[in-house]
C-alpha cells in the first residue's frame, strides 16, 4: 500500500507500513502503471459493443432516446419553455453533458465493490481504476459529442443553424475537465464510503437523478420560480451544464464567475476524495 | 548473502463478526476518542487468534509480532494450520492489505501469485487478456509484447488466441492464466499454495516453476500446508500458530514440530469441512479419527523403510448407506502424483444405518517405500465412482520415511524398492 524509499537506507526499494500521511500518493507508481490505465479503458470500451448487433451505436442510442422522451414530454406536451427554438438540440446537448457527469459518478462510485476480487489478489495503484472509469466515460462522451456535432451540422444545412459562440469556444475543454474531475471526486468519496456503509450504494442512482433536477439540464435557469433559483446559483454543477449549452447554441446563462466557484469546489472535493480513497484502499479488503 | 525481505514486528488486527452493522456509532466514538485524547480501547483488548476459544473481544490479532529475514536466493516455506495467519501475512506481503503495526522492507521486484488470471475478462480474447492480466501483475506493455510468443506457446493455445476466453475449456483458461504469471521474472516470488489446486498436471507445473525460479538464484516465499511440497522445495520453514511466529528453522525440524502438533487435530477441525482443498465429500459417512501406529502400537508418522505401519480409522455413519468403500493413497510432495494406493476396499457388512460407528484397520507389514515425505489421502465412498462420502486430502500428518542411519541415500531415488537380482560374470 505504502511505497516510499527509506531515507536512511536507499537500497530497500519497497517498504510496507501501516499508516501513512493523510495525503500520500505515489505518483511515480501511478506512472509505472500507465499501460494498465490504457488497457482498462480499452477493456471498458471494447466489452460494451462485443456481441451486440448495433455495436458502437449503443454509445449513441441511449442519449437519443432520452432526449426524444424529453422533447415529447417536456417540450411538446408540457410545453416547458427552453429559451431555444431547437428543442432537439437543447435536450440532446443537456442529456449528453449531464450523461457524462452521471457516468463518471456511477462508474467510479462502485470502484471497490466491482473490483473487490481483483483488489484482494494483486497490488497496483488503486487510483488507476477510477481514472480508467473517467477516461472510458470520456471516450463515450466524445462519441456522443461527435454525434451532437453531426446533428448540429444537419440543422446548419437545413437553415436553422445553432448560434455557436465561437469567440469563447475555448472554454469548452475546461468545462469537460471540470465535469470529469468533479464526477471522479464525488465517485471517489462515494466509493470510499460504500465499503463501510453499504446502504449508500442504493441511494446513489436516486441522488444522481435528484441532482439532475437541481441542475438546469432539461429546463433552463428561468424555469424555476425566482425564490427557488438560489438552488441553481449554489449548485456548482449548473454553470458547467449551462455554459456547455451556451457555447454550442447560445441559450442559457454565461455565468463565468459561478464557473470559477465550481472550479474551486471541484479542487477541494477532489482533494477530499483522494484522501478518503487513499485511506480506504489500504484496508478495505478487511471489511468488504 | 543480501537480505531481501525484512519483516519487522508485523501485526494485524481484524474485526470479528458482522462488519457494517454498528460501525457508524463506533466511528463516531472513535472520532470522539481522538478529539478527547483518549486512546481507542479496542486496540488493547484484542484477543490472541485462537479460533476455538470463545471471543472476549470484537477484535482479534490475526498476526502478532512476526519477525524474520529472508536472504537472497532462499526458498522459504511458510506453514501453519488453517487460520494460523499464513494468508494474512501473504496479503500484507503482496500489499493487498496493510499491517496494523510493524513494517516490511523489500529489495527487488516482487511478484505475488495469490491467484492466476486476475482481471481476466470473459468477453475479451486470449490476446487481450494476456496484456490486461500482465499489466495488472505489474508488467509493462512492451515487456509483454516481447514475451508474447513465449507465453502463447507455454500455454499451448495458439489456435484460440483471438477467441474470447469464455469459450475456452477450463484447462485452457488456467493454462493461459498461468502462462502469464510464469513469465513475470520477479526477484522475489511470493506464491500461495491454493494455486496448486487444480488438476495434477497444473499442480506439477506450478511447483516446477517455483523450483525453476529458485534454481535461478531468486527468492521464493511459499505459503502452504502441504508438508510434502515444503519438505521438497524449501530449505527453511517458518511456522505460524494462532497468529504468532511459532518456529523458524530448518525445514525438517519445522515439519517435525508441525506434524507433532497436528497429528490428529485436523479431523476435528470443523472449518476444514468447508475447505474443499483439504476436505471434501457429501458427509453421509465421515472419518472421526485416523491414526498411524508403529510396530509397538504407538502413534507415529515417521518410519524407516521396511517398518510395519498400522492405520486405524474410526468412521461414523451419518446417513443410511447401502455400501461403503475405503481407500488410502499416498502422494508425492513435489509432483502431487499418486505414488501408490490401496485401491478401493469394500467394507463387508453393509448396509449401514445412521449412527453406526465402525473401525477400519489397514496393516502394512513391511513398508516398501523409499525415504521421503508422502502426503496422505483418505477416501470413503460407495460403489458408484462419483460419490465420495468423505475425502481427507493432505489434512493429516504426512507419512515420513526416514533415511536409516548409516546409509548413503544419495543414489537411492524413486519411491519404491524394486526386488531384483544383479549377476555378474567375468570372462
Amino acid at each position: 500500500m505504502n511505497t516510499v524509499t527509506d531515507a536512511k537506507d536507499n537500497s530497500w526499494n519497497l517498504i510496507i507500513k501501516p499508516k501513512g500521511k493523510l495525503f500520500d500518493f505515489n505518483f511515480k507508481d501511478l506512472w509505472e502503471y500507465r499501460d494498465l490505465l490504457v488497457l482498462l479503458v480499452r477493456r471498458d470500451i471494447v466489452t460494451v459493443y462485443k456481441q451486440t448487433l448495433l455495436g458502437f451505436f449503443w454509445f449513441i442510442i441511449p442519449p437519443v432516446l432520452n432526449a426524444l422522451t424529453y422533447v415529447i414530454i417536456f417540450g411538446l406536451f408540457a410545453k416547458v419553455p427552453t429559451g431555444s427554438d431547437n428543442l432537439i438540440l437543447f435536450y440532446l446537448s443537456g442529456v449528453i453533458a449531464w450523461g457524462y457527469f452521471a457516468d463518471c459518478i456511477n462508474r467510479t462510485s462502485s470502484t471497490f465493490r466491482t473490483n473487490a476480487s481483483i483488489f484482494g489478489k494483486v497490488y497496483f495503484p488503486r487510483l488507476i481504476v477510477p481514472m480508467a472509469s473517467v477516461l472510458s466515460a470520456l471516450v463515450k462522451f466524445f462519441v456522443q459529442f461527435a454525434f451532437l456535432l453531426v446533428v448540429m451540422a444537419y440543422f446548419g444545412f437545413t437553415g436553422s443553424a445553432p448560434d455557436v459562440q465561437w469567440q469563447i469556444i475555448w472554454v469548452l475543454p475546461f468545462i469537460l475537465l471540470l465535469m470529469a474531475l468533479s464526477g471522479m471526486a464525488i465517485g471517489l468519496i462515494i466509493s470510499s464510503l460504500t465499503t463501510k456503509y453499504r446502504d449508500l450504494s442504493n441511494i446513489v442512482p436516486f441522488a444522481v437523478q435528484f441532482l439532475m433536477y437541481a441542475t438546469p439540464v432539461i429546463y433552463p435557469y428561468t424555469f424555476f420560480p425566482e425564490n427557488l433559483r438560489w438552488i441553481f446559483d449554489w449548485n456548482p454543477l449548473s454553470p458547467m451544464i449551462e455554459i456547455f449549452r451556451h457555447l454550442l447554441m447560445g441559450t442559457d446563462r454565461l455565468n463565468l464567475l459561478q464557473l470559477c466557484g465550481s472550479a474551486l469546489f471541484t479542487v477541494v472535493l477532489l482533494f477530499i476524495g483522494l484522501i478518503m480513497f487513499n485511506k480506504t484502499e489500504r484496508n478495505f479488503m478487511d471489511t468488504v | 548473502m543480501k537480505t531481501v525481505v525484512h519483516v519487522d514486528q508485523v501485526s494485524k488486527m481484524f474485526r470479528l463478526g458482522d462488519v457494517g452493522s454498528s460501525t457508524l456509532t463506533e466511528d463516531i466514538r472513535a472520532v470522539y476518542h481522538k478529539l478527547t485524547g483518549k486512546t481507542n480501547s479496542h486496540l488493547i483488548t484484542a484477543d490472541a487468534n485462537d479460533r476455538a476459544a470463545k471471543a472476549t473481544s470484537d477484535y482479534v490479532w490475526a498476526l502478532k509480532d512476526i519477525n524474520f529475514e529472508v536472504k537472497e536466493g532462499e526458498i522459504v516455506g511458510l506453514v501453519g494450520r488453517n487460520g494460523a495467519g499464513k494468508s494474512t501475512l501473504l496479503k500484507i506481503l503482496s500489499r493487498t492489505t496493510s499491517p496494523t503495526k510493524g513494517q516490511i522492507k523489500i529489495r527487488g521486484k516482487v511478484a505475488s501469485l495469490l491467484e492466476v488470471g486476475t482481471g481476466f475478462h470473459p468477453d475479451l480474447s486470449g490476446r487481450d487478456n494476456i496484456f490486461l492480466n500482465g499489466t495488472i501483475l505489474g508488467m509493462r506493455k512492451a515487456e509483454i509484447q516481447a514475451k508474447f510468443d513465449q507465453i502463447v506457446e507455454f500455454a499451448g493455445v495458439q489456435r484460440y488466441i483471438d477467441t474470447p476466453v469464455k469459450r475456452y475449456s477450463s484447462g485452457m483458461y488456467v493454462r493461459l492464466a498461468f502462462a502469464v504469471a510464469a513469465h513475470l521474472d520477479p526477484d522475489i516470488l511470493i506464491i500461495d499454495e491454493v494455486l496448486a489446486v487444480g488438476d495434477a498436471e497444473f499442480q506439477a507445473k506450478c511447483l516446477g516453476k517455483m523450483k525453476e525460479v529458485s534454481d535461478q538464484g531468486r527468492t521464493v516465499l511459499f505459503v502452504s500446508h502441504n508438508m510434502g511440497a515444503v519438505a521438497d522445495l524449501c530449505s527453511r520453514a517458518i511456522m505460524l500458530k494462532q497468529g504468532t511466529q511459532f518456529m523458524d528453522g530448518d525445514t525438517d525440524d519445522v515439519i517435525r514440530a508441525y506434524v507433532k502438533q497436528n497429528m490428529n487435530t485436523g479431523l476435528k477441525d470443523q472449518s476444514a469441512l468447508n475447505d474443499p482443498t483439504v476436505r471434501r465429500g457429501n458427509g453421509a459417512v465421515r472419518f472421526e479419527h485416523i491414526e498411524m501406529l508403529n510396530a509397538s502400537g504407538q502413534q507415529a508418522n515417521e518410519f524407516n523403510p521396511g517398518d510395519k505401519v498400522v492405520v486405524k480409522m474410526t468412521v461414523k455413519v451419518n446417513e443410511d448407506v447401502d455400501d461403503l468403500l475405503a481407500s488410502i493413497s499416498l502422494r508425492s510432495g513435489r509432483t502431487r502424483d499418486v505414488v501408490t494406493s490401496t485401491g478401493r476396499n469394500q467394507v463387508a457388512s453393509g448396509p449401514f444405518k445412521a449412527g453406526q460407528t465402525l473401525q477400519l484397520t489397514y496393516e502394512f507389514n513391511a513398508l516398501p517405500l523409499r525415504p521421503g515425505v508422502y502426503e496422505t489421502y483418505f477416501w470413503l465412498g460407495d460403489n458408484r465412482a462419483e460419490t465420495a462420502f468423505d475425502v481427507v486430502d493432505n489434512l493429516l500428518a504426512p507419512l515420513v520415511v526416514n533415511i536409516p542411519e548409516g546409509t548413503n541415500s544419495l543414489h537411492v531415488i524413486g519411491y519404491f524398492d524394486l526386488p531384483f537380482k544383479f549377476e555378474q560374470k567375468l570372462f
